[in-house]
Protein backbone atom coordinates (compact mmCIF):
# COMPACT_ATOMS: atom_id res chain seq x y z
CA UNK A 1 0.00 0.00 0.00
CA UNK A 2 1.43 3.30 -0.76
CA UNK A 3 0.35 6.69 0.48
CA UNK A 4 1.38 9.92 0.00
CA UNK A 5 2.22 12.47 3.18
CA UNK A 6 1.37 16.37 2.63
CA UNK A 7 3.98 17.88 5.23
CA UNK A 8 4.41 21.10 5.51
CA UNK A 9 7.38 23.03 7.87
CA UNK A 10 6.36 26.05 9.87
CA UNK A 11 7.92 27.98 12.81
CA UNK A 12 8.14 26.12 16.23
CA UNK A 13 5.37 25.75 18.33
CA UNK A 14 6.96 27.65 21.32
CA UNK A 15 8.42 30.60 19.10
CA UNK A 16 8.05 34.23 20.68
CA UNK A 17 6.06 35.15 17.36
CA UNK A 18 6.18 39.23 16.67
CA UNK A 19 4.80 40.99 13.98
CA UNK A 20 7.58 41.69 11.05
CA UNK A 21 8.39 45.39 9.18
CA UNK A 22 5.91 45.20 6.36
CA UNK A 23 3.15 44.30 9.42
CA UNK A 24 1.61 41.72 7.27
CA UNK A 25 3.54 38.55 8.23
CA UNK A 26 5.51 38.09 11.46
CA UNK A 27 9.22 39.12 11.66
CA UNK A 28 11.24 35.65 10.72
CA UNK A 29 14.11 36.27 11.85
CA UNK A 30 15.70 34.38 14.59
CA UNK A 31 12.81 31.70 14.39
CA UNK A 32 13.23 27.99 14.23
CA UNK A 33 11.30 25.83 12.44
CA UNK A 34 9.23 22.37 12.76
CA UNK A 35 7.54 20.35 10.72
CA UNK A 36 3.53 20.72 11.48
CA UNK A 37 2.15 18.77 14.59
CA UNK A 38 -0.99 17.48 12.68
CA UNK A 39 1.47 16.62 9.67
CA UNK A 40 4.18 14.71 12.41
CA UNK A 41 0.94 12.60 13.18
CA UNK A 42 0.03 11.84 9.37
CA UNK A 43 3.37 10.75 8.73
CA UNK A 44 3.29 8.42 11.65
CA UNK A 45 0.29 6.99 10.69
CA UNK A 46 1.66 6.44 7.04
CA UNK A 47 4.69 4.77 8.48
CA UNK A 48 2.16 2.61 10.81
CA UNK A 49 0.32 1.38 7.85
CA UNK A 50 3.88 0.80 6.04
CA UNK A 51 4.98 -1.52 8.82
CA UNK A 52 2.18 -3.30 8.95
CA UNK A 53 0.75 -4.11 4.95
CA UNK A 54 3.95 -3.31 3.49
CA UNK A 55 4.43 -0.54 0.31
CA UNK A 56 5.98 3.28 0.05
CA UNK A 57 5.78 6.53 1.94
CA UNK A 58 6.25 9.19 -0.26
CA UNK A 59 6.58 12.90 1.35
CA UNK A 60 5.27 15.69 -0.61
CA UNK A 61 6.61 19.22 0.39
CA UNK A 62 6.03 22.79 -0.46
CA UNK A 63 8.04 25.55 0.65
CA UNK A 64 11.84 26.85 0.72
CA UNK A 65 15.08 25.57 1.02
CA UNK A 66 14.64 25.34 4.85
CA UNK A 67 11.89 22.90 4.59
CA UNK A 68 14.59 20.39 3.46
CA UNK A 69 15.30 20.11 7.53
CA UNK A 70 11.83 18.71 8.06
CA UNK A 71 11.68 16.71 4.92
CA UNK A 72 15.17 14.89 5.87
CA UNK A 73 13.83 13.87 8.87
CA UNK A 74 10.80 12.40 7.63
CA UNK A 75 12.84 9.97 5.49
CA UNK A 76 15.20 9.65 9.11
CA UNK A 77 11.91 8.41 10.87
CA UNK A 78 11.50 6.09 7.56
CA UNK A 79 9.67 7.76 4.39
CA UNK A 80 10.74 6.22 1.86
CA UNK A 81 11.19 8.93 -0.50
CA UNK A 82 10.55 12.83 -0.99
CA UNK A 83 8.98 15.35 -3.53
CA UNK A 84 10.16 18.92 -2.74
CA UNK A 85 8.35 21.47 -4.73
CA UNK A 86 10.82 24.35 -4.42
CA UNK A 87 11.45 27.67 -6.29
CA UNK A 88 10.36 31.15 -6.43
CA UNK A 89 7.43 31.27 -8.15
CA UNK A 90 6.15 27.98 -5.34
CA UNK A 91 6.17 30.96 -2.73
CA UNK A 92 3.64 33.16 -4.53
CA UNK A 93 1.09 30.00 -3.22
CA UNK A 94 0.06 31.40 -0.16
CA UNK A 95 -3.24 30.00 -0.18
CA UNK A 96 -4.93 26.61 0.31
CA UNK A 97 -6.34 26.52 -3.59
CA UNK A 98 -2.77 27.54 -4.59
CA UNK A 99 -0.50 25.16 -2.61
CA UNK A 100 -3.63 22.17 -3.70
CA UNK A 101 -2.88 22.91 -7.37
CA UNK A 102 0.66 22.75 -7.30
CA UNK A 103 0.88 19.68 -5.46
CA UNK A 104 -2.28 18.08 -7.20
CA UNK A 105 -0.02 18.48 -10.30
CA UNK A 106 3.14 17.43 -8.64
CA UNK A 107 1.27 14.20 -8.01
CA UNK A 108 -0.01 13.54 -11.39
CA UNK A 109 1.84 10.58 -12.26
CA UNK A 110 2.15 8.86 -8.43
CA UNK A 111 0.68 5.88 -7.81
CA UNK A 112 -0.74 5.58 -4.27
CA UNK A 113 -3.21 4.07 -2.19
CA UNK A 114 -3.68 6.66 0.29
CA UNK A 115 -3.08 10.37 0.93
CA UNK A 116 -2.95 11.70 4.20
CA UNK A 117 -2.36 15.37 5.53
CA UNK A 118 -2.57 16.86 9.01
CA UNK A 119 -6.16 18.68 10.08
CA UNK A 120 -4.73 21.99 9.79
CA UNK A 121 -1.39 23.47 9.92
CA UNK A 122 0.11 25.43 12.71
CA UNK A 123 0.86 28.99 11.08
CA UNK A 124 -2.02 29.29 9.03
CA UNK A 125 -4.35 27.03 9.85
CA UNK A 126 -6.86 26.91 6.44
CA UNK A 127 -7.66 23.00 7.12
CA UNK A 128 -8.19 23.44 3.22
CA UNK A 129 -5.14 22.06 1.30
CA UNK A 130 -6.41 18.31 1.50
CA UNK A 131 -9.91 18.67 0.80
CA UNK A 132 -8.99 20.62 -2.01
CA UNK A 133 -6.61 18.25 -3.32
CA UNK A 134 -8.84 15.49 -2.86
CA UNK A 135 -11.35 17.37 -5.29
CA UNK A 136 -8.82 17.78 -7.99
CA UNK A 137 -7.55 14.53 -8.06
CA UNK A 138 -11.01 13.11 -7.93
CA UNK A 139 -11.07 10.86 -4.41
CA UNK A 140 -13.23 10.62 -1.79
CA UNK A 141 -12.36 12.10 1.46
CA UNK A 142 -12.55 12.06 5.01
CA UNK A 143 -11.41 14.48 7.72
CA UNK A 144 -10.52 14.45 11.31
CA UNK A 145 -9.41 10.76 11.08
CA UNK A 146 -8.43 9.62 14.89
CA UNK A 147 -7.87 5.78 13.53
CA UNK A 148 -7.49 3.87 9.95
CA UNK A 149 -7.74 0.16 9.03
CA UNK A 150 -7.43 -0.41 5.29
CA UNK A 151 -9.54 -3.36 4.28
CA UNK A 152 -10.00 -4.87 0.52
CA UNK A 153 -9.58 -1.96 -2.06
CA UNK A 154 -11.67 0.03 0.73
CA UNK A 155 -10.08 2.32 4.06
CA UNK A 156 -12.34 2.22 7.36
CA UNK A 157 -11.90 5.06 9.02
CA UNK A 158 -12.48 6.56 12.47
CA UNK A 159 -13.79 10.22 11.88
CA UNK A 160 -14.01 12.81 15.21
CA UNK A 161 -17.40 14.67 15.64
CA UNK A 162 -17.85 17.19 18.19
CA UNK A 163 -18.48 16.71 21.55
CA UNK A 164 -17.17 13.71 22.34
CA UNK A 165 -18.91 12.09 19.35
CA UNK A 166 -16.99 9.78 16.54
CA UNK A 167 -18.51 7.78 13.56
CA UNK A 168 -16.54 4.89 11.59
CA UNK A 169 -16.90 5.90 7.72
CA UNK A 170 -15.41 3.50 4.56
CA UNK A 171 -14.10 5.35 1.55
CA UNK A 172 -12.91 3.39 -1.39
CA UNK A 173 -8.83 3.39 -2.34
CA UNK A 174 -7.88 5.55 -3.27
CA UNK A 175 -8.71 8.12 -0.76
CA UNK A 176 -7.48 11.30 1.33
CA UNK A 177 -7.89 11.58 4.93
CA UNK A 178 -6.96 14.35 7.36
CA UNK A 179 -5.33 12.90 10.28
CA UNK A 180 -6.02 14.14 13.91
CA UNK A 181 -3.30 15.05 16.12
CA UNK A 182 -2.91 12.59 18.66
CA UNK A 183 -3.94 9.49 16.84
CA UNK A 184 -0.85 8.13 17.90
CA UNK A 185 2.67 8.06 19.65
CA UNK A 186 5.16 10.12 17.30
CA UNK A 187 8.48 8.18 16.98
CA UNK A 188 11.74 10.07 16.96
CA UNK A 189 14.08 9.45 14.18
CA UNK A 190 17.09 6.73 15.07
CA UNK A 191 20.90 7.32 14.11
CA UNK A 192 20.32 4.21 11.49
CA UNK A 193 17.50 6.08 9.94
CA UNK A 194 19.18 9.43 9.77
CA UNK A 195 22.38 7.75 8.00
CA UNK A 196 19.70 5.62 6.10
CA UNK A 197 17.84 9.12 5.16
CA UNK A 198 21.03 10.09 3.56
CA UNK A 199 20.78 7.74 0.30
CA UNK A 200 16.93 8.59 0.01
CA UNK A 201 15.51 10.42 -2.85
CA UNK A 202 14.88 14.16 -2.60
CA UNK A 203 13.48 14.79 -5.83
CA UNK A 204 12.77 18.59 -6.41
CA UNK A 205 9.92 19.89 -8.72
CA UNK A 206 10.41 23.22 -10.34
CA UNK A 207 7.43 24.98 -11.22
CA UNK A 208 8.50 24.66 -14.72
CA UNK A 209 8.26 21.07 -14.35
CA UNK A 210 4.65 20.71 -13.48
CA UNK A 211 3.95 23.49 -15.84
CA UNK A 212 2.66 26.32 -13.48
CA UNK A 213 3.63 29.77 -13.62
CA UNK A 214 3.39 32.66 -11.02
CA UNK A 215 0.03 33.76 -12.35
CA UNK A 216 -1.40 29.72 -12.25
CA UNK A 217 -0.30 30.25 -7.93
CA UNK A 218 -1.75 33.89 -6.99
CA UNK A 219 -3.54 33.64 -3.88
CA UNK A 220 -7.01 34.83 -3.75
CA UNK A 221 -6.81 35.82 -0.19
CA UNK A 222 -4.36 38.07 1.03
CA UNK A 223 -3.56 39.51 4.41
CA UNK A 224 -3.34 43.19 4.37
CA UNK A 225 -2.43 43.48 8.18
CA UNK A 226 -1.42 41.34 11.17
CA UNK A 227 -1.50 42.30 14.44
CA UNK A 228 -1.64 41.05 17.87
CA UNK A 229 -4.99 40.17 19.39
CA UNK A 230 -6.72 42.82 21.43
CA UNK A 231 -7.36 41.31 25.03
CA UNK A 232 -10.74 40.97 25.87
CA UNK A 233 -9.74 41.19 29.37
CA UNK A 234 -7.17 43.31 31.53
CA UNK A 235 -4.55 40.84 33.02
CA UNK A 236 -3.44 41.67 36.39
CA UNK A 237 0.11 39.84 36.07
CA UNK A 238 1.38 39.21 39.43
CA UNK A 239 4.98 39.30 39.23
CA UNK A 240 8.05 38.88 42.41
CA UNK A 241 9.72 35.54 43.21
CA UNK A 242 7.61 32.28 42.90
CA UNK A 243 7.06 32.33 46.79
CA UNK A 244 5.73 36.08 46.60
CA UNK A 245 4.06 35.63 43.38
CA UNK A 246 2.16 32.87 44.59
CA UNK A 247 1.74 34.65 48.05
CA UNK A 248 -0.25 37.45 46.15
CA UNK A 249 -2.07 35.53 43.83
CA UNK A 250 -3.76 33.49 46.57
CA UNK A 251 -4.81 37.01 48.50
CA UNK A 252 -5.98 38.26 45.00
CA UNK A 253 -8.15 35.25 44.46
CA UNK A 254 -9.59 35.22 48.45
CA UNK A 255 -10.05 39.08 48.64
CA UNK A 256 -10.19 40.31 45.32
CA UNK A 257 -12.21 37.56 43.05
CA UNK A 258 -13.24 35.75 45.89
CA UNK A 259 -13.00 32.18 44.47
CA UNK A 260 -11.02 30.29 47.08
CA UNK B 1 -24.58 38.96 -11.53
CA UNK B 2 -23.99 37.98 -8.13
CA UNK B 3 -26.00 38.66 -5.13
CA UNK B 4 -27.35 38.27 -1.71
CA UNK B 5 -25.90 36.54 1.14
CA UNK B 6 -26.59 32.78 1.58
CA UNK B 7 -26.06 31.31 5.06
CA UNK B 8 -25.71 27.54 5.73
CA UNK B 9 -27.66 26.29 8.19
CA UNK B 10 -26.50 22.89 9.78
CA UNK B 11 -28.80 20.10 11.21
CA UNK B 12 -28.37 16.95 12.69
CA UNK B 13 -31.41 14.68 13.12
CA UNK B 14 -33.54 17.62 12.79
CA UNK B 15 -32.02 19.11 15.32
CA UNK B 16 -30.43 22.72 14.76
CA UNK B 17 -26.72 23.34 15.24
CA UNK B 18 -26.50 26.20 17.50
CA UNK B 19 -23.41 27.86 15.76
CA UNK B 20 -25.37 28.17 12.73
CA UNK B 21 -27.02 30.74 14.74
CA UNK B 22 -23.77 32.74 15.34
CA UNK B 23 -22.89 32.53 11.98
CA UNK B 24 -26.27 34.02 10.98
CA UNK B 25 -25.17 37.39 13.37
CA UNK B 26 -21.87 37.66 11.33
CA UNK B 27 -24.43 37.13 8.20
CA UNK B 28 -26.70 39.67 9.43
CA UNK B 29 -24.22 42.20 9.82
CA UNK B 30 -22.39 42.11 6.50
CA UNK B 31 -26.42 41.87 4.88
CA UNK B 32 -27.01 44.86 6.78
CA UNK B 33 -23.94 46.73 6.12
CA UNK B 34 -23.98 46.33 2.29
CA UNK B 35 -27.60 46.10 1.55
CA UNK B 36 -27.56 43.03 0.37
CA UNK B 37 -30.67 40.17 1.27
CA UNK B 38 -30.11 37.48 3.81
CA UNK B 39 -31.25 33.88 2.43
CA UNK B 40 -30.55 31.26 4.64
CA UNK B 41 -30.04 27.09 3.71
CA UNK B 42 -31.47 24.08 5.12
CA UNK B 43 -30.22 20.27 3.57
CA UNK B 44 -31.45 16.79 4.69
CA UNK B 45 -34.59 15.15 4.70
CA UNK B 46 -36.94 15.86 7.25
CA UNK B 47 -36.14 19.40 7.48
CA UNK B 48 -39.44 21.46 8.52
CA UNK B 49 -38.97 22.28 11.77
CA UNK B 50 -35.47 23.27 11.61
CA UNK B 51 -36.79 25.54 8.52
CA UNK B 52 -39.49 27.52 10.40
CA UNK B 53 -37.08 28.02 13.45
CA UNK B 54 -34.88 29.65 11.05
CA UNK B 55 -37.16 31.57 9.56
CA UNK B 56 -38.44 32.73 12.72
CA UNK B 57 -35.06 35.29 12.21
CA UNK B 58 -34.47 38.49 10.16
CA UNK B 59 -33.97 37.28 7.20
CA UNK B 60 -35.43 37.28 3.45
CA UNK B 61 -36.03 33.51 2.67
CA UNK B 62 -35.28 30.43 3.74
CA UNK B 63 -34.41 27.98 1.23
CA UNK B 64 -34.74 24.49 1.96
CA UNK B 65 -32.99 21.19 -0.05
CA UNK B 66 -35.02 17.80 0.69
CA UNK B 67 -33.74 14.63 -0.79
CA UNK B 68 -33.61 10.90 0.52
CA UNK B 69 -29.49 11.36 -0.46
CA UNK B 70 -29.58 14.16 1.71
CA UNK B 71 -30.68 12.26 4.87
CA UNK B 72 -27.73 11.87 6.61
CA UNK B 73 -24.36 13.79 6.24
CA UNK B 74 -22.15 12.41 3.37
CA UNK B 75 -19.09 15.25 1.74
CA UNK B 76 -20.65 14.11 -2.00
CA UNK B 77 -24.18 14.82 -1.74
CA UNK B 78 -23.17 18.09 0.31
CA UNK B 79 -21.07 19.22 -1.92
CA UNK B 80 -23.21 18.14 -4.96
CA UNK B 81 -26.35 19.44 -3.43
CA UNK B 82 -24.61 22.92 -2.17
CA UNK B 83 -22.89 22.98 -5.65
CA UNK B 84 -26.09 23.26 -7.42
CA UNK B 85 -27.90 25.63 -5.03
CA UNK B 86 -25.23 28.28 -5.05
CA UNK B 87 -24.79 28.14 -9.11
CA UNK B 88 -28.59 28.54 -9.16
CA UNK B 89 -28.68 31.38 -6.34
CA UNK B 90 -25.46 33.00 -7.48
CA UNK B 91 -25.25 34.76 -4.12
CA UNK B 92 -22.35 37.18 -3.26
CA UNK B 93 -21.24 35.33 -0.10
CA UNK B 94 -21.85 31.91 1.15
CA UNK B 95 -21.31 32.04 4.87
CA UNK B 96 -21.05 28.69 7.08
CA UNK B 97 -19.93 28.61 10.59
CA UNK B 98 -16.31 26.33 11.07
CA UNK B 99 -17.89 23.19 12.52
CA UNK B 100 -16.18 19.74 11.90
CA UNK B 101 -18.92 19.09 9.06
CA UNK B 102 -18.36 22.31 7.04
CA UNK B 103 -14.67 21.60 7.70
CA UNK B 104 -15.48 18.16 6.08
CA UNK B 105 -17.35 19.78 3.02
CA UNK B 106 -16.77 23.00 1.90
CA UNK B 107 -13.11 23.41 1.10
CA UNK B 108 -14.88 20.70 -1.69
CA UNK B 109 -17.61 22.73 -2.34
CA UNK B 110 -15.27 25.89 -2.86
CA UNK B 111 -13.01 23.82 -5.08
CA UNK B 112 -15.53 22.42 -6.96
CA UNK B 113 -17.02 25.83 -7.84
CA UNK B 114 -13.62 27.25 -8.23
CA UNK B 115 -13.76 29.92 -5.48
CA UNK B 116 -12.39 31.15 -2.37
CA UNK B 117 -12.76 29.83 0.91
CA UNK B 118 -12.05 31.84 4.35
CA UNK B 119 -12.11 30.03 7.17
CA UNK B 120 -12.63 30.07 10.42
CA UNK B 121 -13.13 33.84 10.73
CA UNK B 122 -13.26 35.97 14.00
CA UNK B 123 -14.87 39.19 12.63
CA UNK B 124 -15.61 41.33 9.43
CA UNK B 125 -15.54 44.95 8.59
CA UNK B 126 -17.52 46.30 5.49
CA UNK B 127 -15.15 48.88 3.36
CA UNK B 128 -17.59 50.38 0.79
CA UNK B 129 -19.34 46.89 -1.22
CA UNK B 130 -16.08 45.14 0.04
CA UNK B 131 -16.11 42.26 3.27
CA UNK B 132 -12.29 42.28 5.15
CA UNK B 133 -12.41 39.12 6.89
CA UNK B 134 -10.25 38.94 10.43
CA UNK B 135 -8.75 35.67 10.99
CA UNK B 136 -5.98 34.37 13.17
CA UNK B 137 -3.21 32.47 12.44
CA UNK B 138 -0.85 30.74 14.68
CA UNK B 139 -3.14 29.13 16.50
CA UNK B 140 -5.15 32.62 18.09
CA UNK B 141 -1.84 34.20 18.76
CA UNK B 142 -2.15 36.92 15.74
CA UNK B 143 -4.93 38.14 13.93
CA UNK B 144 -4.75 38.62 10.29
CA UNK B 145 -7.47 41.21 8.10
CA UNK B 146 -7.96 39.26 4.65
CA UNK B 147 -8.57 40.95 1.63
CA UNK B 148 -10.51 38.77 -0.86
CA UNK B 149 -9.11 39.01 -4.65
CA UNK B 150 -11.76 36.51 -6.42
CA UNK B 151 -15.08 37.00 -8.20
CA UNK B 152 -18.16 35.99 -6.07
CA UNK B 153 -19.23 33.72 -4.54
CA UNK B 154 -16.91 34.23 -1.73
CA UNK B 155 -17.01 31.64 0.94
CA UNK B 156 -16.52 32.35 4.66
CA UNK B 157 -16.60 30.22 7.55
CA UNK B 158 -16.79 32.11 11.32
CA UNK B 159 -15.44 30.40 14.12
CA UNK B 160 -17.86 28.97 16.84
CA UNK B 161 -18.05 31.51 19.87
CA UNK B 162 -17.22 34.80 17.35
CA UNK B 163 -21.11 35.42 18.10
CA UNK B 164 -23.59 35.12 20.03
CA UNK B 165 -26.06 33.07 19.14
CA UNK B 166 -28.68 35.10 21.23
CA UNK B 167 -28.03 38.05 19.07
CA UNK B 168 -29.28 36.71 15.93
CA UNK B 169 -32.20 39.27 14.96
CA UNK B 170 -35.80 37.76 14.93
CA UNK B 171 -37.78 38.96 11.99
CA UNK B 172 -40.74 40.82 12.27
CA UNK B 173 -42.83 38.36 10.43
CA UNK B 174 -41.73 34.80 9.22
CA UNK B 175 -39.82 34.98 6.43
CA UNK B 176 -40.70 33.19 3.60
CA UNK B 177 -39.72 29.14 3.11
CA UNK B 178 -39.02 27.97 -0.67
CA UNK B 179 -37.66 24.90 -2.09
CA UNK B 180 -34.77 24.71 -4.17
CA UNK B 181 -34.92 21.60 -6.39
CA UNK B 182 -31.84 19.96 -6.71
CA UNK B 183 -30.91 17.23 -9.13
CA UNK B 184 -28.98 14.14 -7.21
CA UNK B 185 -29.94 11.32 -9.35
CA UNK B 186 -26.40 11.30 -10.68
CA UNK B 187 -24.40 11.49 -7.58
CA UNK B 188 -22.62 8.55 -6.49
CA UNK B 189 -22.19 8.99 -2.56
CA UNK B 190 -18.56 7.12 -1.93
CA UNK B 191 -18.41 7.28 1.81
CA UNK B 192 -20.19 4.32 3.74
CA UNK B 193 -21.65 5.23 7.07
CA UNK B 194 -21.78 3.28 10.15
CA UNK B 195 -23.89 5.32 13.62
CA UNK B 196 -22.51 7.65 15.46
CA UNK B 197 -20.93 6.93 19.02
CA UNK B 198 -19.53 8.25 22.06
CA UNK B 199 -16.33 6.42 23.08
CA UNK B 200 -17.57 5.74 26.71
CA UNK B 201 -19.70 7.55 28.93
CA UNK B 202 -18.20 10.42 30.80
CA UNK B 203 -17.31 9.23 34.08
CA UNK B 204 -15.93 12.75 35.24
CA UNK B 205 -18.38 15.84 34.61
CA UNK B 206 -16.38 18.64 35.23
CA UNK B 207 -19.34 21.16 34.42
CA UNK B 208 -20.20 21.09 37.79
CA UNK B 209 -16.85 21.86 39.24
CA UNK B 210 -16.18 25.32 41.29
CA UNK B 211 -12.90 24.98 40.95
CA UNK B 212 -10.49 23.51 37.95
CA UNK B 213 -6.92 23.62 37.59
CA UNK B 214 -6.05 22.51 34.45
CA UNK B 215 -2.88 21.52 32.62
CA UNK B 216 -1.20 22.07 29.38
CA UNK B 217 1.87 20.98 27.08
CA UNK B 218 4.13 23.02 29.64
CA UNK B 219 4.36 20.30 31.98
CA UNK B 220 6.29 18.23 30.08
CA UNK B 221 6.11 14.87 31.04
CA UNK B 222 3.91 12.85 32.42
CA UNK B 223 5.82 12.62 35.73
CA UNK B 224 5.23 16.48 36.25
CA UNK B 225 1.70 15.58 36.58
CA UNK B 226 1.47 14.80 40.14
CA UNK B 227 2.84 18.10 40.81
CA UNK B 228 -0.68 19.43 39.08
CA UNK B 229 -2.21 16.81 41.14
CA UNK B 230 -0.96 17.84 44.93
CA UNK B 231 -1.77 21.67 43.92
CA UNK B 232 -5.49 20.64 42.78
CA UNK B 233 -6.05 18.61 46.03
CA UNK B 234 -4.54 21.21 48.31
CA UNK B 235 -7.05 23.93 46.32
CA UNK B 236 -10.11 21.26 46.67
CA UNK B 237 -10.27 21.19 42.62
CA UNK B 238 -10.68 18.93 39.93
CA UNK B 239 -7.56 18.69 37.33
CA UNK B 240 -8.28 19.39 33.73
CA UNK B 241 -6.06 19.41 30.97
CA UNK B 242 -5.83 20.54 27.84
CA UNK B 243 -5.70 18.21 24.47
CA UNK B 244 -2.14 17.34 24.13
CA UNK B 245 -2.06 16.13 27.76
CA UNK B 246 -4.92 13.74 27.08
CA UNK B 247 -3.48 12.24 23.90
CA UNK B 248 -0.63 11.87 25.50
CA UNK B 249 -2.55 9.60 28.32
CA UNK B 250 -0.94 11.63 30.89
CA UNK B 251 -4.94 12.21 32.16
CA UNK B 252 -7.68 10.14 30.92
CA UNK B 253 -9.96 11.74 27.94
CA UNK B 254 -12.52 12.42 30.32
CA UNK B 255 -10.60 15.15 32.10
CA UNK B 256 -10.25 17.24 28.26
CA UNK B 257 -11.20 20.53 28.50
CA UNK B 258 -12.17 22.09 24.56
CA UNK B 259 -13.91 21.75 21.33
CA UNK B 260 -13.12 18.01 21.58
CA UNK B 261 -13.86 17.60 25.37
CA UNK B 262 -15.76 19.27 28.09
CA UNK B 263 -17.05 22.61 28.38
CA UNK B 264 -17.07 24.61 31.47
CA UNK B 265 -17.51 27.70 33.78
CA UNK B 266 -16.11 27.34 37.01
CA UNK B 267 -15.70 29.73 39.83
CA UNK B 268 -11.44 29.83 39.17
CA UNK B 269 -10.24 28.25 36.45
CA UNK B 270 -6.25 27.67 37.16
CA UNK B 271 -4.78 27.22 33.94
CA UNK B 272 -0.69 25.92 34.25
CA UNK B 273 1.76 25.58 31.06
CA UNK B 274 -1.56 26.31 28.93
CA UNK B 275 -1.09 28.34 25.80
CA UNK B 276 -4.39 29.07 25.34
CA UNK B 277 -5.26 27.41 21.31
CA UNK B 278 -8.40 28.07 20.33
CA UNK B 279 -9.63 24.59 20.21
CA UNK B 280 -8.80 24.71 24.55
CA UNK B 281 -9.98 28.37 24.98
CA UNK B 282 -13.56 27.57 23.59
CA UNK B 283 -14.34 25.08 26.21
CA UNK B 284 -13.47 27.44 29.56
CA UNK B 285 -13.24 31.14 28.04
CA UNK B 286 -16.83 31.77 30.55
CA UNK B 287 -15.10 30.62 33.88
CA UNK B 288 -15.98 32.95 36.28
CA UNK B 289 -12.31 34.08 36.98
CA UNK B 290 -9.03 32.66 35.10
CA UNK B 291 -5.49 32.18 36.32
CA UNK B 292 -3.17 31.69 33.45
CA UNK B 293 0.73 30.40 34.66
CA UNK B 294 2.81 30.34 31.64
CA UNK B 295 6.52 31.21 30.92
CA UNK B 296 5.27 32.85 27.71
CA UNK B 297 4.27 36.61 28.47
CA UNK B 298 2.61 36.54 24.95
CA UNK B 299 0.43 33.31 25.16
CA UNK B 300 -2.96 34.09 23.75
CA UNK B 301 -3.97 32.62 27.48
CA UNK B 302 -3.25 35.83 29.09
CA UNK B 303 -5.76 37.45 26.42
CA UNK B 304 -8.46 36.24 28.40
CA UNK B 305 -6.80 35.68 32.02
CA UNK B 306 -7.76 37.83 34.59
CA UNK B 307 -4.56 37.14 36.47
CA UNK B 308 -1.16 36.14 35.10
CA UNK B 309 2.24 34.71 36.27
CA UNK B 310 4.79 35.01 33.46
CA UNK B 311 7.31 32.38 34.56
CA UNK B 312 8.31 28.76 34.81
CA UNK B 313 5.57 26.80 36.39
CA UNK B 314 8.19 24.60 38.04
CA UNK B 315 8.98 27.09 40.57
CA UNK B 316 5.37 28.60 41.04
CA UNK B 317 3.00 25.70 41.55
CA UNK B 318 5.14 24.51 44.14
CA UNK B 319 4.96 27.48 45.86
CA UNK B 320 1.22 28.12 45.24
CA UNK B 321 0.87 24.58 46.50
CA UNK B 322 2.65 25.62 49.89
CA UNK B 323 1.26 28.71 49.91
CA UNK B 324 -2.79 27.60 49.77
CA UNK B 325 -1.65 24.76 52.12
CA UNK B 326 -0.82 27.53 54.32
CA UNK B 327 -3.77 29.48 53.82
CA UNK B 328 -5.95 26.69 54.77
CA UNK B 329 -4.57 25.39 57.53
CA UNK B 330 -4.44 28.96 59.39
CA UNK B 331 -8.25 29.74 57.81
CA UNK B 332 -9.36 26.58 59.78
Amino acid sequence: MNIVVCLKQVPKKDSILRIGADGKWIDERDISYEMSEADAYALEEALRQKEKHGGEVIVVTLGPERARQSIKEALAKGADRAIHLFDSVFDTATDSAAVARAISAALKDEKYDLIFTGLQSDDYGFAQVGLILAEHLALPSATIVMEVQPEDGAVRVKRELESGWFQWVRLPMPALLTIQSGINQLRYATLKGIMAAKKKEIREVKSADIGLTADDLQPHQVIERAYLPEKTKRTEFIEGKPAEAAAKLVEKLRFDARVI
Amino acid sequence: MSQGILLFIEQRDGVLNRTSLEAMVAAQGIASATGEKLSAVVLGKAIGGVASEVASKKLYAVQTVQDDKLAEYTPDAYVAALKQVIQKLDPRFVILSHTYQVRDFAPRLAASLGKTFITDCVGFRVEGSEVVFTRQIFQGKINTDVRVVAEAPILASFQAGSYRADKAEAGDSPAAITVVAVDLTDVQIRTQLEPKFQEAKQAVDLSQAPLIVAVGRGIKSQENIEMIQRLAEAMGAEIAASRPICDNEWLPMDRQIGSSGQTVSPKLYLAIGISGAIQHVVGMKNSQTIVAINKDGEAPIFDIADYGIVGDLFDIVPALTAEITRVKSEGS
